[in-house]
């Protein structure tokens, strides 16, 4: 009865997916994959294309930089909107601000729910088309998604450290941005930090995936020879990637440990 | 070492950015002049009209649908062929089965799915099956790591007493060690089935079927209402699928 209920279900989703594993094997394809995948080995080392690589490792690395400065210097004012530690109408109700109040701060969450829920990849494809092919799309993609994410988790870590500072600075009558300097920020750094050096790692593997839609670095690289079925050039960017990605995970976490 | 934490590496972050902005050469200027602003701005309100239309309506709806099987076919297949791999992998039929299917995983692993995509596309011919296939494949990666690992710590003592008690090595796989990680192997198909509903409305952007595909080609075509149906659609489910899962999430979960 289950099984039967599982077809039921499944079927209907084999056929929109049009699944056939057939074609994989089917004679001419397999032909073209075959000539393809042999010129994986060796991979591409001239001299010119070394330069090129390196080129487009570069420029990927310094969009992912880039982008997250960007995103930094959006998320930091917001996350000051939108956390409800700085609040002064939760002063004299035990922590919980007044309901206008909240709905005030909703604009701002909300701005960061929407930068964030659409994927990175479709920024960079939208700003393709408004700023042209090139490395510009990829940052201005990486900064906007990203400013949503870090916005959000910098606002809950604020909400996270003990609240007791910032109150009793705001009571005393200083300022709010002068209450989160001393009262929060000195116990949400080390936090603050290392979860921006995870998304900066995150941000290098963006940055790679978001070329194939033109939005620079390797990932656009890696689109052109693909495209001109250049099996040794794939294998050489695709090496570089893992290089690329085991390297920013190294220093992520070398970073994080002198932070935590 | 602590000169070394309070002023290298705060000044190696200065100098990193500096260096990023500079190798870019961003061109900030003619973005921001009023002519390049303008453009922008004649471009982003041809979103602001989504166009609503019966019959792109319908097209969504189908292409979300398309969306849904393919992440959902891809997980299957990925958690079949994962589990396949988790077996070696764990160490059951040796140490060089051991590197191998670890090798093999890593490397699943290590591309991600839009790579994967593109050169599936090459492979089985544009549309939703190159796309299942591509999630399949990198799913089978994370999965086939995580069912491995849990696969070494579940208990041996149950599957241990079946072999003793004289029955053969699937039976006391299938009683023995299967019941014990079955709930684990659900929690992690689930989860990533979760991040493959999301990737799967982005893998179009290739020619890999589903939502993406239409709205790649809707900007190609600079039908920007259309584009802004698909990317509100997109939303929609993004957050759909979020909240469902926070919701089970707190049901099942913490319970």
């Amino acid at each position: 009865m289950l099984t039967l209920l599982a077809v039921a279900l499944l079927w209907p989703g084999v056929r929109l997916s049009e699944l056939d594993l057939g074609v994989l094997f089917d004679g001419s394809n397999a032909d073209t994959m075959g000539t393809f995948l042999s010129a994986f080995w060796p991979p591409e080392h001239s001299g010119e294309f070394l330069g090129l690589l390196w080129q487009a490792t570069l420029e990927t690395l310094a969009i992912a930089t880039a982008g997250m400065t960007l995103a930094l210097a959006v998320a930091i004012p917001c996350a000051l909107l939108a956390t409800r530690v700085l609040s002064l109408s939760a002063l004299s109700r035990g922590g919980r601000p007044a309901w206008w109040a909240q709905a005030l701060r909703w604009p701002v969450r909300g701005l960061l729910i929407v930068l964030r829920s659409i994927p990175e990849i479709v920024w960079a494809l939208l700003f393709v088309r408004a700023v042209g092919l090139g490395p510009t799309a990829g940052v201005l993609a990486i900064a906007i998604t990203y400013a949503g994410m870090l916005g959000k988790v910098y606002a809950e870590i604020f909400e996270s450290v003990d609240p007791l500072p910032a109150r009793a600075l705001l009571g005393a009558g200083a300022s709010r941005l002068q209450a989160f300097l001393y009262g929060v920020l000195p116990q949400a750094t080390g936090e603050m930090l290392s979860y921006s050096v995870y998304r900066w790692e995150c941000a290098i593997r963006a940055s790679v995936v978001m070329g194939f839609v033109g939005a620079g670095g390797l990932g656009q690289q890696m689109d052109l020879s693909m495209r001109m079925f250049a099996g040794g050039e794939v294998a050489a960017m695709l090496l570089t990637f893992l290089a690329l990605v085991l390297l920013a995970d190294l220093l992520s976490r070398m970073l994080r440990w002198r932070f935590a | 070492m602590s000169l070394l934490s309070r002023l290298l590496i705060p000044a190696g972050l200065v100098a990193a950015v500096v260096a990023a902005f500079a190798f870019l050469q961003l061109e900030s200027a003619a973005l921001l002049s009023r002519d390049g602003l303008a453009q922008m701005a004649a471009y982003a309100s041809g979103f602001m009209a989504p166009d609503l239309s019966p019959a792109h309506l319908q097209a969504i709806a189908r292409g979300t649908l398309e969306t849904l099987a393919m992440s959902a076919i891809g997980t299957l297949l990925a958690a079949l062929f994962g589990l396949l791999l988790a077996l070696p992998a764990a160490g059951r039929f040796g140490l060089l089965a051991q590197a191998a299917s670890r090798l093999l995983l890593n490397a699943l692993r290590a591309i991600p799915e839009l790579v994967w995509a593109a050169l599936m596309v090459l492979a089985a011919g544009l549309g939703p099956n190159a796309g299942t296939l591509a999630l399949a494949l990198h799913t089978a990666g994370v999965l086939g790591r995580l069912f491995a690992e849990a696969l070494e710590n579940t208990p041996p003592q149950p599957a241990d007493a079946l072999r003793l008690a004289g029955s053969g090595h699937i039976a006391a796989f299938c009683y023995g060690t299967l019941p014990s990680l079955w709930p684990q192997l659900v929690a992690y198909t689930l989860y990533r089935w979760e991040n493959n509903i999301r990737m799967a409305s982005v893998l179009g952007f290739v020619g890999a079927g589903g939502l993406g595909q239409m709205l790649y080609m809707s900007l190609s075509l600079f039908q920007e209402a259309q584009a802004s149906t698909v990317i509100l659609a997109m939303l929609a489910m993004v957050l759909a699928v979020d909240s469902l899962s926070a919701w089970a999430r707190q049901r099942w979960v913490r319970g």
